[in-house]
């Protein structure tokens, strides 16, 4: 998963400090890994360099400085790239497809088509493989039957998310 | 309508609704000769009354579906009647061979509805069968093969007519892994060797793995997922 493009995403609804930031990660996509305040720091000073956010405010308090964040621009294109883009078909995708999911509920983009662009993708793998198995050998229908169940076990998850986006709507804008 | 360049089949802005549930919401459609598209999708979203429409079964209550360059609205029952006949083929889920005669009688029903001789159109129905790998089973009736044999048999009269379209409607549904491919296998084999289009209705993913491309429906609404990327 994209740790950059997800904390671009959840500046989208307005500008954050870090520590807010780290903390609405947490609460959304680090249920068993949440987020080290360094990975936030150096994450939003490249952010920064790239131009994808700019420093919205400095707070001075009895600690240091506590920078607020806000996307620029530039930041909402890339998110918006990066959430059209299908992932490349692969094992143990689901966290990354969950997370460009809630982003786009949360940044009211329209997430069926993440999941229609996704599902494309993993079609276009699967044609591939059936048609690599017509042509094979046993060995090779093996192989690729390995390989598509697995696809086709991503393909469910993605259904059944498709069926869930109302609700999921409601859970993650309350 | 202008259909897409090249296309065999069109429609544009395909209106259905039963009461007050709308079936299709401004649904379009291309498929080339020789193309396999998997229409994929949800239950109930519209995906076999897309088919319906296309294949000339249901009327839809506003857009345009273009047949080799001719409006289907525009056409006669009888023409219509006669398209599903002879240059459309239909392969269902269930129940679809007449379980009084015989495979081979099931395969050339078609040609006989077309008035070819008996003779004549089982001949034409064996070479098919033997095709689809299941003209060991031309003596028996539908009651006495298994589902998957059942299936090819059925696939084997989709074709015998040499349509130019094929609607296939959740044809590998009632299969089992190893049976639903070999029937895909030999199903978009042979449309495509006779440069038919195929119109593959599923919700599988391993089935719409034998297709070209795929369209996606959701509450009556299609979209090209080509045109999309």
């Amino acid at each position: 998963m994209s740790i950059g493009h997800t904390l671009l995403g959840l500046l989208e609804s307005g500008p954050r400090h870090g520590y807010d930031l780290k903390r609405a990660f947490d609460e959304k996509f680090g249920h068993d890994r949440p987020l080290h305040y360094g990975q936030v720091y150096s994450t939003m000073s490249r952010l920064l360099k790239n131009g994808l956010v700019e420093v919205d405010g400095i707070e001075a308090g009895g600690g240091p400085e506590r920078k607020r964040y806000a996307i620029t621009d530039a930041g909402i294109t890339d998110v918006a790239r990066w959430l059209a883009t299908p992932e490349k078909p692969e094992p143990y995708l689901q966290s990354t497809l969950y997370t460009k999911v809630v982003l786009a509920l949360l940044t009211h983009r329209d997430a069926a088509d993440i999941l229609d662009t996704q599902r494309s993708e993993h079609l276009r793998s699967m044609r591939i493989l059936t048609d690599r198995k017509r042509r094979g050998d046993l060995a090779d229908q093996l192989i690729c039957d390995h390989a598509l169940f697995h696809l086709e076990a991503d393909l469910r998850w993605l259904e059944l998310t498709a069926a869930r986006l109302d609700k999921l709507r409601e859970v993650v804008t309350a | 309508m202008t259909a897409p360049a090249g296309s065999l089949l069109a429609a544009e802005n395909l209106r259905k609704a039963y009461g007050p549930t709308m079936a299709l919401d401004g649904a379009e459609f291309s498929i080339h000769p020789g193309e396999v598209v998997a229409v994929m999708g949800p239950s109930g979203s519209g995906k076999s009354t897309l088919l319906h429409c296309l294949a000339g079964i249901v009327t839809p209550d506003s857009g345009s579906i273009v047949y080799d360059g001719q409006e289907l609205a525009t056409m006669s029952d009888a023409r219509r009647s006669a398209l599903r006949r002879s240059e459309f083929g239909f392969v269902f889920q269930f129940g679809q061979l007449v379980p009084e005669l015989t495979c081979v009688e099931n395969v050339a029903l078609p040609l006989r509805l077309n008035g070819t001789p008996r003779k004549q159109a089982e001949r034409t129905a064996l070479a098919w069968m033997e095709r689809l790998e299941v003209d060991d089973l031309r003596k028996k009736r539908p009651g006495e093969v298994s589902g998957g044999q059942g299936q090819r048999v059925a696939v084997a009269r989709s074709l015998v007519t040499s349509p130019r379209v094929v609607f296939a409607d959740e044809p590998t549904g009632a299969l089992d892994s190893l049976n639903g491919e070999r029937v895909m296998e030999l199903l978009t084999e042979a449309a495509r060797s006779a440069n038919a289009a195929v119109v593959l209705v599923t919700h599988e993913a391993r089935v719409a793995a034998y297709s070209d491309r795929e369209i996606v429906v959701r509450d009556g609404k299609s979209r090209d997922m080509e045109r999309v990327i």
